[in-house]
């Protein structure tokens, strides 16, 4: 109460004048004692400072600037000096040693060549790394990262802005013949000038065969509808993967979905978010999700499902009547890069059927690598004999990928994805 | 009494004063002091604002650049469009608070006056969870409350999600992916910071004040009501605020126990930032943010009466 009582106005016809001593101890306070910076005083010129440095003038000094095509993205290659390479990648998405300390296919690749791989797993969801690089790119910069691996439609924007260097092919021999055909043109990339694929990603429909009472899911209709299911439904936060299964569903194909097709999918979506069907929107958290039977069923990735497995014999998979979407991460050397040509010669080596074997038989995706069957099966048969790992013919005809998007109708369609899962 | 209507001769002798005036030099100590954390501030708060506030105005795309073109219609248009989840993370962060407040009071009392050498224990129990990641320890809480576990179980036996279920708070059976779950896991997460301020503040209340009160025939209920409350205000203010500005920024527990219908501002401006790539709008929604806090947050100081928060 003291303090409101302090606050309220009171009479006071003339300041008395203080003695000698009482204004020695306020100067003093001033400088050092509590009055010095009362926390008020301090919130003052704080927002003072604020406000002036806020002026006009700095509001708009600043911007971002365009995004052009820049012929000095490829900047002087230091490789023949240093013998080194920055590559960043997702977690988990490499082979690992036993005790869980070393990557033999990266020490293999040092052993022959010399060239030693600075390994980060700094990747872990494409806008966040877009986000943390994009400053950089923007201004011409170096990220320090020679070679990093990145979902199709983020390779198609980062290319499109000119922030990729294309590939010299005389170092990729072996990319170049053993690239599977599934993955040699798409629409984003033509001829792969820029990329090289890591690993194809087929999003498939996964079940918890316990929390579905041995039902088979095999449709994004049955997903949608079936009331069995109600409130135990997840799709993924990833716009193309939901998007595209629910179009495959439709009858339409991804590869050239037009912007009626498109609202007519998130229509679809939508009813299945209001009649409580759709659980949630998920990222990588659905996999203890459907473990645990919180989620009954859901659009998955099927390198997870086929890890998931074998932790858990009640979870299945099916591969709907009407297709499924694959789409892919790719490695690529951004501008500014300093060793080109050793990234270049690491690309190759993953391309070399024995190595992408290991590597496949850890990571459990699609090898985008011909030849590799053979390899594999001396490693895992049933590994080699898995249609997630290595799709048969019949099955990569069955695969589609989402249309490359302009950054205007990307801009349209996220708003849109992100107005369904509620921001 | 004569001596005092005496009047004096003179005021106050300035000369002496400029004597006794201290150096530049040491005056100008506790600016120097200072300027580690005003730059600090320059550097990562008011740099980044300004920036902020820039981007807020601008138009453009990531291909065309963005330019300054004085855009405000944006803060009216992210107003117009969000302001469901600016409502929802208000409300929510308010319930929070106040579970915050209900359940961190009694044990900030306990620690204070009734634990005695298990002081301690209960402290390091307190901020223990601090020792794992956010994210982790948000994560938990799908295993906690998973449909099949036991404390939904228990609670669907006991009829309890009947209730809450009806109210809009949970979904039929499930705790997950509704209102509840969000609300438990902000109160979960941002205990700690209610339950710090209030024991630093109710441990420095003299326990001989409780004796004094009870030697008054104060009943324990008077005393509390009348003298250990207004004396632990500060503590409940502070702790409010620390619990009640994170929460309603907050967009991790919204998106990992939430579903569409609760998302909260933060993971509206995470989107468009990241996703939707609407710089101006992200930049427009912390903004309005900020202000609807920096509002709130003076109404509720002038109306809880009290200026030393530490």
């Amino acid at each position: 109460m003291e303090h409101l009582a302090q606050s309220e106005p009171r009479p006071e016809p003339q300041p008395e004048p203080l003695s000698a001593a009482e204004l020695a101890a306020m100067r003093r306070s001033m400088t050092n004692g509590r009055m010095a910076l009362t926390r008020r005083s301090l919130l003052r010129a704080s927002g003072a400072g604020v406000l002036g440095l806020g002026g006009l003038g700095a509001l708009s000094a600043c911007g971002i600037p365009p995004a052009g095509r820049t012929d000095a993205g490829s900047s002087a290659d230091h490789s023949r000096q240093e013998k080194r390479v920055a590559f960043s990648n997702w977690t988990e998405y490499i082979d690992v040693s036993d005790d869980e300390k070393h990557h033999p296919t990266l020490e293999g690749f040092t052993k022959r060549t010399g060239i030693k791989v600075k390994y980060t797993e700094d990747i872990n969801d494409n806008d966040e790394f877009f986000g943390k690089v994009q400053a950089q790119l923007a201004a011409g910069q170096d990220t320090g990262r020679d070679l990093i691996c990145l979902t199709d439609w983020m390779c198609a924007r980062m290319i499109s802005l000119g922030w990729i260097q294309p590939l010299d092919p005389a170092h990729l021999p072996h990319a170049y013949t053993n690239l599977s055909p599934q993955f040699r043109d798409p629409d984003w990339d033509p001829g792969r000038a820029h990329s090289y694929t890591w690993q194809g990603i087929p999003t498939v429909i996964a079940y918890n065969k316990k929390a579905t009472g041995g039902r088979k899911v095999d449709s994004v209709d049955q997903l949608l509808t079936d009331p069995k299911l109600k409130g135990r439904v997840g799709f993924l936060s990833e716009m193309r993967d939901s998007v595209g299964m629910t179009l495959l569903d439709m009858g339409k194909r991804p590869e050239d979905v037009s912007s009626d097709d498109f609202d007519a999918a998130l229509a679809r979506l939508q009813k299945g978010v209001d009649s409580k069907q759709i659980r949630r929107f998920t990222g990588n958290d659905y996999l203890n999700d459907l473990s645990k039977g919180d989620l009954a069923a859901c659009i998955a990735w099927a390198g997870d499902i086929v890890q998931l497995q074998n932790d858990n014999s009640d979870i299945a998979y099916a591969i709907p009547d009407a297709g499924y979407m694959t789409s892919t991460d790719n490695l690529m050397v951004p501008n500014k890069a300093r060793h080109k040509e050793n990234a270049e010669r690491l690309i190759d080596y993953f391309y070399e059927p024995k190595i992408a074997a290991r590597i496949a038989a850890y990571i459990n995706y699609v090898c985008p690598v011909d030849g590799v069957r053979e390899e594999l099966a001396k490693i895992d048969k049933s590994l080699a004999d898995n249609p997630l790992i290595l799709p048969d013919k019949e099955m990569a005809a069955r695969s589609h990928a989402f249309r490359a998007l302009g950054s205007k109708e990307n801009k349209e369609f996220a708003q849109k994805f992100a107005d369904l899962t509620g921001a | 009494m004569s001596a005092a209507t005496e009047a004096p001769p003179e005021p106050a002798p300035a000369p002496v004063l400029e004597v006794r005036k201290p150096p530049v030099r040491k005056r100008l100590v506790p600016y120097w002091l200072l300027l580690p954390g005003i730059l600090w501030l320059l550097v990562f708060f008011a740099a980044p604002l300004v920036y902020q506030a820039s981007t807020s105005i601008q138009t453009g795309s990531l291909e065309e650049g963005f330019k300054v073109t004085w855009h405000f219609a944006t803060y009216w248009d992210a107003l117009g469009e969000y302001w469901p989840q600016f409502v929802r993370s208000v409300l929510f962060a308010a319930v929070a608070t106040l579970l915050c407040l209900v359940l961190g009071y009694p044990l900030a009392y306990l620690i204070a006056f009734k634990a005695g050498r298990w002081r301690n224990v209960v402290m390091i129990l307190v901020i223990a969870p601090f020792f794992t990641s956010f994210l982790i320890r948000t994560l938990a809480w799908k295993t906690i409350l998973a449909d099949s576990g036991p404390v939904v179980s228990a609670l669907n036996s006991l009829h309890f999600l009947d209730v809450t279920s009806a109210i809009g708070l949970t979904e039929g059976t499930r705790v997950l992916a509704t209102p509840l779950a969000v609300v438990c896991g902000l109160t979960y997460n941002f205990l700690p910071f209610m339950i710090l301020p209030l024991y630093t503040c109710l441990e420095r209340i003299d326990p001989r004040l409780h004796e004094a009160a009870g030697d008054l025939y104060a009943k324990p209920v008077t005393t509390f009501r009348k003298v250990t409350f207004p004396l632990s205000m500060p503590g409940v203010v502070a702790g409010t605020l620390l619990t009640f500005i994170p929460a309603a920024g907050d967009y991790i527990n919204a998106e990992l126990l939430g579903s569409t219908d609760q998302k909260m501002i933060g993971n509206v401006i995470q989107s468009q930032f990241l996703r939707v790539l609407d710089y101006p709008t992200a930049a427009a929604l912390s903004f309005i943010l900020m202000a609807a806090i920096l509002a709130m947050v003076t109404l509720y100081i002038r109306k809880a009466g009290t200026e030393d928060l530490v």
